[in-house]
């Protein structure tokens, strides 16, 4: 694993209690591979504790939410001519030694887009039961656009290589970017997978989905999803 | 219901002199402006012109002049709102990517300016 074909990127929005902890663990299992915290204007000691524990450090001038800070790491990236990029989240749900099998899923699968999977093993367990309804709700609907299964399409944890950094430079969802991001991708015939990961509790900070939010959720996020497939009719139709 | 037109009335005259008010004031650009301005004068032209009106009402199959006059402003209204959505979408997409550009550029110049500290 060179650091210059593989960067970790970490969006993170007031993460002061777990980010430090994250860049060192991340740091221990790769050594060697950079790490980006870009920082969504945190009102807390976020960039502090990242650059003190190693990372390099990203800081947008708003907040711009999930998707604007994922972008904007993923510009920053392919900018730098990096190959690979690697989405971990910065409140430690996301264990980092799964980092080296999500690199050689990206290096030997030829997929554009490797997810790191709650639920690969036939275990369904998600932390709410209105997640599970919306996981399960969003299985459905993704199923017969993908035209394949996706069982963990809310995973913030995935890597993606050069091709789908060029892509998501260019345009990638805003809120909430996860599923709609496999639609993107699909519709450019770009190919994902996904590799069994496990999920830890937050090491701190708060969830920012509260149940209300989990409705707007999935009706921003079906929103989303009908929106890209319309694009890319609109396309072939002009085409 | 020539209350409801002498209120229509009364409407797009302030609204009128809102806008012109917000344009001198640089409030608001003058070409965003404009849509607020035709509505604006639509709605004063048909409200008192009762010929014009009724025609409208024939076309639109209303018995009521007044109501067909309410109709028309509200999908005018609708039209101006959703020109304006689409406006501030583009603009919040700049937006997004001009900090983004920011962020980035300055990530570079303090790139630098460690590399020459070293």
């Amino acid at each position: 694993m060179t650091s210059a074909s593989l960067l970790v990127i970490i969006p993170a929005f007031n993460e002061e209690a777990a980010i430090g902890a994250v860049v060192r663990e991340i740091r221990d299992t790769v050594p060697g591979v950079p790490v980006l915290v870009v920082d969504d204007c945190s009102t807390d000691a976020t960039i502090f504790m990242a650059g003190r524990a190693g990372a390099r450090v990203l800081p947008l001038p708003y907040h711009l939410g999930l998707g604007g800070a994922v972008q904007a790491g993923y510009r920053l990236a392919f900018e730098l001519g990096y190959n690979y990029v690697i989405r971990i989240d910065g409140d430690g749900q996301h264990d980092p030694r799964y980092i080296p099998k999500i690199y050689e899923a990206l290096r030997s699968s030829n997929c554009e887009m490797v997810i790191g999977s709650r639920f690969m093993d036939g275990d369904f367990e998600p932390s709410s039961f209105l997640r599970g309804m919306g996981i399960r709700f969003f299985r459905l609907v993704l199923r017969p656009i993908l035209g394949k299964p996706v069982r963990d399409p809310t995973s913030g944890y995935v890597g993606v290589n050069r091709s789908a950094l060029q892509v998501f430079s260019k345009s990638f969802p805003l809120e909430y970017p996860e599923i709609e991001t496999l639609v993107v991708l699909q519709r450019r015939a770009f190919r994902f997978i996904e590799i069994p990961c496990e999920m830890r509790p937050r090491m701190g900070g708060r969830s920012s989905i509260t149940p209300v939010r989990s409705l707007y959720y999935i009706f921003h996020v079906l929103m989303g999803v009908f929106v890209n497939v319309l694009k890319y009719e609109h396309r072939r139709r002009r085409k | 219901m020539d209350g409801l037109l002498n209120f229509l009335t009364g409407l797009s005259v302030v609204l009128i002199l809102m806008v012109l008010v917000s344009v001198r004031r640089s409030h608001i650009r003058a070409e965003y402006s404009l849509s607020w301005l035709a509505a604006a004068v639509t709605l004063l032209i048909l409200s008192r012109s009762h010929p014009l009106l009724d025609w409208l009402a024939r076309f639109l199959g209303f018995a009521s002049p007044p109501m067909a006059l309410l109709l028309l402003v509200g999908c005018l209204f609708l039209l101006v709102l959703f020109r304006l959505s689409v406006i501030i979408s583009a603009l919040r997409d700049a937006n997004i990517a001009l900090a983004q550009r920011l962020a980035i550029l300055e990530y570079y110049v303090g790139s630098a300016h460690a590399e020459d500290k070293t």
